[in-house]
C-alpha cells in the first residue's frame, strides 16, 4: 500500500452554506467527471437489459412518433411545412424534443432516486444530474442518423446552418440540465414535482413547435410565444438540420429566458445542495 | 499535525425533515405560521470539539442516535454543520454504506466500476487493482454475472473487496466492520492496521470494544450529540461500559434496509433478574426479537460471544438444537432465547449474530457488548485475572505424608 503522502495537503473546510450563494465548482467538477460517465454508463447499460427489442427502441421510437404525426397532423389536418417533406420536418423536431423530454425527467429523479448514494457519499451531486442528461445523447445520436437516412431517402438536403449543430446541441444539453438541476433539486423536497412534471411536459409539447411550423403559431400569438425556450432550440435545430426558414429574431427571447432559466437552476441547486442528504 | 479539527461543530435537525412533505402540506403550514407549534429540533451534534492527529486511529463510541453517524458525515461533508465548522486535510474515503451504487441488472465487474468511482477511484486504478479486488472477494468466476444473481455474502464481500483499495488520507468506517463471516472480519481488520501503518488517519464507530481495543490508540464517546469522554482507549471503554450502556440493557438495533428477517432487539440478563446486569453466577439468558419484513419458511440464528481480544469462544446455533428451523410469516417477530450455563468469568463479552436461510443466502451479523458482573463475593483480585472461563470448579487436598518433625 502507498504511503500517505508526506506533504501535507490543503485544509478542506465544511461549514454551514445556509444563506450563502455558491455556484458549482467547475474544478471539482472536471477532476471528478469520471463519475458523471459511469453514472451515465450505468444508466445505459441497465437501460436495455430484459428488454426484446433492445437498442433497437432508440430508433423505434422517433419512428413511431414521426410516422403517427404525419398521420395525424399532415394528412388528416393538412399541416404545412413549407418545401421539406412533412415527415422529416416532424423528425427533426421529435430528435430535439425527445431529447429534452427523457432527459428532463431522468434528471428530476436524478437524486431522489439514487439516495442511497446522496446519504452515503460526497460528491458534487451535479455529477448525477449531468450524468442524467448525458445518457439520451446517444438517443439523441440515433435520432439524427435516422433523421439523416430520411433526408436521404427524400433527398432533402440539409443547409449552410448545419455548421452551428455542435453549439446548438451544447445549448439543448445546457438548456436540459439546468431546467433539469432546478427540479432535481425541487423534487428533493417536494416529490410532487415527479407526479407534475410528465403532465407539464405534456402541455409545452403543445406550444413547441414539434410537430407543427412556428411560423403558424407566431402568426396567432406574436413574440410571447418565444417566452418558451424550446420554441427558439426547436426552430434553431431544425433551421441547422434540415434547412428550414432560421428562427426569427424574436427567438432570442427564448435564448434570454433558456438562460435565466439555467441560472436559477444552478443557483438553487448550490443553495441547496449541501443539504440534500438531510432532507431527501 | 493535525488531519481533522472540529470546532464548537453543531448539527441540528428538524423534526420530520428526513420525511418528505407535499406542497399541500406545507402550504397551509406557511399561511399559519405563528399560529402552529415551532418544528421540534433535534441536536444531533451540540458544540463539539475534536482535533484528531495525522495516522491516529480514532475509534468513536456511544448508543444509537449519540452522533457518531453524524460527526462521521460532516467530516466525509456528505452534509454540513448547521453552526460551527470541520476541516479535513487530505481526500476523505468514507464507508458509510457498502455496495452504494450497486444495480442488481449489472454484471459484478460492470458494479465494480460504479462502485469504484463513487469511492474515488479512477477508472484506469480500479482496472489496475481488479485482480486483487476478484481476489479478495473469491468472485472470479461470476465476473460476468448479473449481480442480482449473487448471494448477499458474495455481493457483500464485492463491496468491501472495492472499499479496500481505496488509499485516501482519512478513513471514516462506520459499523461495517460488524458485517460478514468471521474469516472475511478478520482481512478487514488486516486491512485497517494496514492502513494505520500506512500513515493514514482513520476514525471508525463500533459496538464492539473488543475490536477498538486492538485498533484504537483513542476512543471518543458520545452521548446526546455531546462527547462525554475523549481519551486513551481503555480508559474511555472501561468508563463507557461501566456507564451501564448497552449491558443488561435492552439494545435497540437499527433496521437494515432490504432485509427478510432483520434483529431489533437484543437482552442479555439473567432470569432471575431480567433488565439488570447479568452476574456470572447464574445461567445467561440472551434473547434476540427477530422481525420478518415477508414471510421466511426456513431461518437460522447464531449466537456467537467474543472475549474482548476478540477470540470466539461460543458459537451456537438454534440448528445445533433443533431439528425445525425458525419460521416467520410476513410482519412476524419473534423471540429466540439461548441460555448458557452459568461457565463464563466476569468480564466483558462481544456478541454476534448470524442469520441465515437454510440456502446459502447469508444475512449480515450485528454486534452488542455486555459485561458479566462479578459474583457479589468474588474478591477484587479474583475479577482482575484475565480469563474467560470460571465455571464451578471444586477444589480438594489429601494430606500423602502426615509426618511431623518437632
Amino acid at each position: 500500500m502507498r504511503r500517505a503522502s508526506a506533504e501535507p495537503a490543503a485544509w478542506v473546510v465544511n461549514r454551514s452554506t445556509v444563506g450563502r450563494i455558491s455556484l458549482p465548482r467547475l474544478s471539482e467538477l472536471l477532476r471528478l467527471r469520471e463519475l458523471a460517465i459511469v453514472l451515465a454508463m450505468r444508466d445505459l447499460q441497465v437501460r436495455y437489459k430484459q428488454t426484446f427489442f433492445g437498442v433497437a427502441w432508440a430508433v423505434l421510437q422517433p419512428l413511431a412518433a414521426t410516422g403517427a404525426f404525419t398521420l395525424v397532423f399532415s394528412a388528416v389536418a393538412g399541416l404545412k411545412s413549407g418545401t421539406i417533406p412533412y415527415a422529416v420536418f416532424a423528425l427533426a423536431g421529435v430528435v430535439g424534443w425527445s431529447y429534452f423530454n427523457a432527459a428532463v425527467m431522468r434528471c428530476s429523479t436524478a437524486l431522489v432516486l439514487n439516495e442511497a448514494m446522496v446519504t452515503k457519499v460526497y460528491f458534487p451531486r451535479l455529477l448525477l444530474c449531468i450524468g442524467a442528461v448525458l445518457p439520451s445523447l446517444v438517443d439523441f445520436a440515433v435520432g439524427l442518423s435516422v433523421l439523416a437516412t430520411l433526408m436521404v431517402i427524400t433527398g432533402t438536403p440539409p443547409g449552410l446552418g448545419l455548421v452551428a449543430l455542435p453549439l446548438l446541441i451544447v445549448a439543448l444539453a445546457l438548456f436540459t440540465l439546468g431546467t433539469g438541476c432546478l427540479l432535481a433539486a425541487v423534487n428533493v423536497t417536494y416529490r410532487d414535482v415527479q407526479h407534475a412534471l410528465p403532465f407539464l411536459l405534456q402541455i409545452a409539447f403543445f406550444v413547441t413547435p414539434v410537430a407543427y411550423s412556428s411560423a403558424l403559431a407566431y402568426n396567432e400569438v406574436g413574440w410571447a410565444y418565444y417566452l418558451n425556450p424550446m420554441a427558439g432550440l426547436i426552430d434553431a435545430l431544425r433551421w441547422s438540420l434540415v434547412d428550414a426558414p432560421p428562427p426569427p429574431l424574436q427567438a432570442l427571447l427564448s435564448l434570454a429566458v433558456g438562460a435565466v432559466l439555467v441560472a436559477a437552476g444552478l443557483l438553487l441547486f448550490g443553495r441547496t445542495e449541501r443539504r440534500f442528504a438531510d432532507v431527501i | 499535525m493535525h488531519a481533522i479539527e472540529v470546532e464548537g461543530m453543531s448539527k441540528r435537525y428538524r423534526l420530520g425533515q428526513t420525511t418528505s412533505t407535499t406542497l399541500v402540506e406545507t402550504i397551509p403550514a406557511l399561511l399559519q405560521r405563528g399560529r402552529r407549534e415551532p418544528p421540534q429540533d433535534i441536536w444531533a451534534l451540540r458544540d463539539v470539539d475534536l482535533t484528531v492527529d495525522q495516522g491516529e486511529v480514532l475509534g468513536l463510541i456511544g448508543r444509537n442516535g449519540a452522533g457518531k453517524s453524524t460527526l462521521l458525515k460532516i467530516l466525509a461533508r456528505i452534509t454540513e454543520p448547521t453552526t460551527g465548522v470541520t476541516r479535513t486535510r487530505g481526500r476523505v474515503g468514507a464507508l458509510l454504506d457498502v455496495g452504494t451504487g450497486f444495480h442488481g441488472e449489472l454484471t459484478g465487474l460492470e458494479n465494480v466500476f460504479v462502485n469504484g468511482a463513487l469511492l474515488g477511484l479512477s477508472r484506469r486504478e480500479i482496472k489496475r487493482r481488479l485482480d486483487d479486488i476478484v481476489a479478495f472477494a473469491g468472485v472470479e468466476r461470476f465476473l460476468n454475472t448479473p449481480l442480482k444473481r449473487y448471494s448477499s455474502g458474495m455481493q457483500l464481500r464485492l463491496a468491501f473487496a472495492i472499499a479496500a483499495e481505496i488509499e485516501p488520507e482519512i478513513v471514516v468506517v462506520d459499523e461495517v466492520l460488524a458485517v460478514g463471516d468471521a474469516e472475511f472480519q478478520r482481512r478487514c481488520l488486516g486491512r485497517m492496521s494496514d492502513m494505520q501503518k500506512a500513515g493514514r488517519t482513520v476514525i471508525f464507530v463500533s459496538h464492539d470494544s473488543g475490536t477498538m481495543a486492538r485498533l484504537c490508540s483513542r476512543v471518543v464517546w458520545f452521548d446526546s450529540g455531546r462527547v462525554v469522554a475523549d481519551g486513551p482507549t481503555q480508559e474511555v471503554l472501561t468508563a463507557y461500559l461501566q456507564s451501564g450502556q448497552d449491558m443488561g440493557e435492552r439494545v435497540v438495533i437499527e433496521r437494515g434496509s432490504a432485509r427478510v428477517v432483520s434483529p431489533v432487539a437484543i437482552e442479555v440478563a439473567c432470569a432471575s433478574r431480567p433488565g439488570e446486569r447479568p452476574t456470572r453466577d447464574e445461567p445467561l439468558m440472551i434473547d434476540v426479537t427477530l422481525e420478518a419484513s415477508e414471510a421466511a419458511p426456513a431461518i437460522d440464528l447464531a449466537v456467537y460471544l467474543t472475549s474482548e481480544n476478540g477470540t470466539r469462544i461460543l458459537d451456537e446455533a438454534w440448528s445445533d438444537r433443533n431439528d425445525e428451523p425458525l419460521r416467520f410469516a410476513a410482519g412476524a417477530s419473534r423471540r429466540v432465547r439461548l441460555c448458557v450455563p452459568p461457565v463464563l468469568a466476569a468480564g466483558r463479552y462481544g456478541l454476534h449474530l448470524w442469520i441465515g436461510t437454510a440456502y446459502d443466502t447469508e444475512f449480515d451479523d450485528r454486534v452488542a457488548m455486555f459485561t458479566l458482573e462479578p459474583r457479589i463475593d468474588d474478591s477484587a483480585e479474583a475479577v482482575r485475572r484475565p480469563r474467560v472461563l470460571q465455571p464451578q470448579v471444586g477444589w480438594s487436598s489429601t494430606l500423602l505424608d502426615g509426618a511431623t518433625r518437632a
